[in-house]
C-alpha cells in the first residue's frame, strides 16, 4: 500500500498510546535512574522517552528472546513424551518509539531466520508484533545508518513512523495494513497534515559501504585483522546489543524426568563458538572472530541474503568496554 | 613528546621489548588500549584520569603474547594484577617490563619485582572509597533485602561475559560456564542462571580479585558486579589478613592452609 500522511498532536498522541495499552503489551522506551534508556512493558505515558539517542539493549528480543523454550519433554523407564512450545501463545506486542535503525533490524532478522527453513518461533512473533516508529530527532557520533542505506526518517520495519514536528505534534506516515488498522481504529486523533517539515537529525555518512563489501571478499588474509582486534577482549558486548545478531545457542535442561530444550543469545566473538567435537577450533584466535562479525555483516549477508548485516545504530561501539569502533574500522577498510 | 612516550621509545629502539601495551586516545574520543611496535608511533601513548582499563588482563592473550616480549603501562591494579598472574605461573617477570604509574601519574622506575613489590607495600590496597561506601550501605541490608538489591540488578545481565573476558584473573581457555558435560551452570540469561554464574564468578575470585573494577565498567548494561568481588577482598582480607596481589609468592588464601589461618568463621 502506498504511505499516507496524518499528523498527531501531542495530546492526541497519549489517548493512541493508552488506547493500544489496554488489554494489550506495549513496549516502550523509558529513561532509567542512572539515565540509561530501556524498554519496559506498559509504561505509564509520560515516563515515556521520545528524545532519546538509543536505548542499551536492542529490540530484537521481541521476536528472538534472550531464552526461547523449544520444546519440554518428559523421560520415564519405558517412553519419552515430546510436546513442542506453543506458537500460538505467542502474545500481541506494540512496540513504541522504535528509532527507524531498530524497525529496519527486523527485515533483516527475516532474512536470516526465513533464509532456508521458516522458523516459526521468529515468524510468529514478527507476526504479532505492531511497530510505531520514531524518527531521530538527535544523532551522535556512534550513529552511523546513512552509512548503510538507511536514515533517521528511513520508514523500513514500521507499521506507523512517527516524525516530530516543530511544534510538538508528529506527522504520522501510515505504512501497512497493521499501521491502517490502528489510525481506523482511532480516526479521530489522526488529522489533516498539512505539509509541514519533520524535525529530523543529521547523521554523516562515514563509509560507503558497497566498497567495504568489495575490499572485504579480498582481503580474508590481511594484517589489518590482527592490528585492528588486539585489543577486542572477545566478550560477547557487541553481539549481544546488536539488533541484528541472531546466533543461538541450544540446550536441553532436566530436572528429574523432565525437561525442556531452549535455545539463547550465542556470539561469534567466544573463542568456544566454533569449536569442534575433536577439539580443533577454525576460529582459534580472537582476531579470526573480530573478522568473522565484520565478515559476516558486511560481506556474507550482502552476497547472500542481499543486505546488509548492519543498521548502523552504534550499540556495538558504545558498548564495547575497549572501545572497538565499528564504524571507524569500516571506514579504514574502504582503503585497505 | 611525554617521558612515558620517549621510554617506550626507547624500550622499542633497543630491542628491549617487541610492544609496549599503553593507552591511546581513539577517534570517537575514548581512551582506549594499545599495542606499539613501531618506535615511530610511540607518541600516541597517553596517560591521565580516565585511563582506567586493567591492561594485565592482555599478558596472557595468545595474540598479543605472540608479539615477543612486552612492556607494559601499569598503575597500581595492574601491578598488583602482574604480581597474582606470576604467583599462578601465568606470566614470568622475565617475560616483561613494567613501566610504573605512580598515584599523581609519574613514572616509576621498576627495574626488578622487588621494586614493585615494594611500591605496592607502600600502597593503599583497601577497594576505592567509592565503592567501600556502597557496599557499607549493602551491608547494612538485612540478608533479604540484600538479596533481593542483587536480584534486581542481576536480572539485567545478558551474560556476554564482559566482566569475565575484561578480568586479567580470568585467564582460563575454557571457563567452567563453557563446559557442557556436565552443565555446572546454566547457559540460559535468566534470573537463575544470571544469579549462579555471578556468584561462581565471584567465589572464583576470592582472594584473588585485586579490586581494579574492570568488570564493573566493562559490563555493558552497567551492572556492579565489581562490589561481589570486591567484598570478597575485603573478607579475605578481614579473615587472612591478605591483599591479594602484594607478593609473586603469595599463595591463594582459599588454596592452603595455614596453622596460623583463623577459624572463627567456620560454622
Amino acid at each position: 500500500m502506498g504511505k499516507e500522511l496524518k499528523r498527531i498532536k501531542k495530546d492526541s498522541l497519549e489517548r493512541l498510546y493508552n488506547h493500544l495499552s489496554v488489554n494489550r503489551r506495549i513496549y516502550a522506551p523509558v529513561r532509567t535512574p542512572d539515565n540509561k534508556v530501556e524498554y519496559r512493558y506498559n509504561p505509564a505515558f509520560a515516563d515515556v522517552t521520545f528524545d532519546h539517542i538509543r536505548s542499551t539493549l536492542s529490540v530484537k528480543n521481541l521476536v528472538f528472546p534472550k531464552v526461547e523454550n523449544l520444546l519440554y519433554y518428559t523421560v520415564t523407564k519405558t517412553e519419552t513424551t515430546v510436546a513442542e512450545a506453543d506458537v500460538n501463545k505467542i502474545r500481541d506486542v506494540v512496540l513504541w518509539g522504535a528509532h527507524p535503525c531498530d524497525a529496519a533490524a527486523y527485515d533483516i532478522l527475516r532474512s536470516i531466520f526465513c533464509w532456508d527453513i521458516i522458523d516459526t518461533y521468529f515468524l510468529k512473533r514478527l507476526e504479532k508484533l505492531v511497530v510505531i516508529g520514531l524518527s531521530c530527532k538527535t544523532a551522535d557520533e556512534y550513529c552511523f545508518c546513512t552509512s548503510v542505506g538507511l536514515s533517521p526518517d528511513s520508514s523500513k520495519g514500521s507499521d506507523i513512523l512517527l516524525s516530530p514536528l516543530k511544534n510538538g505534534d508528529f506527522r504520522a506516515e501510515i505504512l501497512t495494513e497493521k499501521g491502517s488498522k490502528i489510525v481506523s481504529s482511532q480516526p479521530s486523533l489522526f488529522e489533516e497534515y498539512p505539509g509541514e517539515e519533520i524535525l529530523v537529525a543529521e547523521v554523516r555518512k562515514k563509509f560507503d559501504s558497497d566498497l567495504v563489501t568489495k575490499n572485504l571478499s579480498a582481503n580474508f588474509e590481511h594484517p589489518f585483522w590482527i592490528e585492528n582486534s588486539l585489543r577486542c577482549l572477545g566478550c560477547g558486548a557487541c553481539a549481544y546489543v546488536c539488533p541484528t545478531c541472531a546466533c543461538f545457542d541450544i540446550q536441553d535442561e532436566t530436572k528429574g524426568k523432565n525437561g525442556r530444550r531452549y535455545r539463547s543469545w550465542d556470539s561469534c566473538g567466544f573463542g568456544l563458538f566454533t569449536i569442534h567435537t575433536s577439539g580443533h577450533n577454525p576460529r582459534s584466535v580472537q582476531s579470526q572472530r573480530w573478522r568473522q562479525r565484520i565478515m559476516h555483516k558486511f560481506s556474507y549477508m550482502p552476497e547472500r541474503n542481499n543486505s546488509l548485516g548492519c543498521v548502523g545504530c552504534g550499540r556495538c561501539s558504545q558498548g564495547c568496554p575497549v572501545d572497538m569502533n565499528i564504524a571507524e574500522q569500516l571506514e579504514a577498510l574502504q582503503s585497505i | 613528546m611525554s617521558n612515558l612516550s620517549e621510554k617506550a621509545k626507547g624500550l622499542l629502539e633497543n630491542k628491549v621489548v617487541n610492544v609496549v601495551i599503553g593507552y591511546e586516545e581513539g577517534p570517537a574520543g575514548i581512551t582506549r588500549p594499545a599495542f606499539i611496535t613501531d618506535p615511530v608511533k610511540a607518541d600516541k601513548l597517553v596517560y591521565h584520569e580516565k585511563c582506567l582499563q586493567n591492561l594485565a588482563v592482555y599478558l596472557t592473550k595468545p595474540e598479543v603474547k605472540k608479539l615477543g616480549r612486552m612492556a607494559i603501562t601499569a598503575t597500581l591494579p595492574v601491578m598488583r594484577s602482574i604480581m597474582m598472574l606470576i604467583s599462578e605461573q601465568q606470566v614470568t617477570s622475565d617475560d616483561i617490563v613494567v613501566i610504573g604509574i605512580s598515584a599523581d601519574a609519574k613514572l616509576l622506575d621498576i627495574p626488578g619485582i622487588d621494586v614493585m613489590q615494594g611500591i605496592i607495600e607502600k600502597s593503599d590496597l583497601a577497594n576505592p572509597s567509592k565503592d567501600r561506601d556502597i557496599l557499607a550501605e549493602l551491608n547494612k541490608l538485612g540478608p533479604k533485602e540484600r538479596f533481593e538489591w542483587w536480584e534486581k540488578e542481576l536480572s539485567k545481565c545478558i551474560k556476554c561475559y564482559a566482566c569475565r573476558q575484561a578480568c586479567p584473573m580470568c585467564y582460563c581457555t575454557r571457563c567452567a560456564v563453557e563446559v557442557n558435560q556436565p552443565q555446572w551452570i546454566p547457559v540460559q540469561s535468566d534470573i537463575q542462571g544470571n544469579m549462579e554464574w555471578h556468584i561462581l564468578r565471584a567465589m572464583h575470585l576470592a582472594g584473588r580479585c585485586i579490586s581494579c573494577g574492570e568488570c564493573g565498567r566493562a559490563c555493558p548494561v552497567g551492572i556492579p558486579c565489581h562490589l561481589l568481588t570486591m567484598h570478597l577482598a575485603d573478607q579475605t582480607f578481614r579473615y587472612f589478613g591478605v591483599h591479594a596481589g602484594t607478593s609473586d609468592k603469595m599463595k591463594s588464601v582459599l588454596s592452603v592452609y595455614e596453622p596460623g589461618d583463623k577459624e572463627n568463621f567456620i560454622i
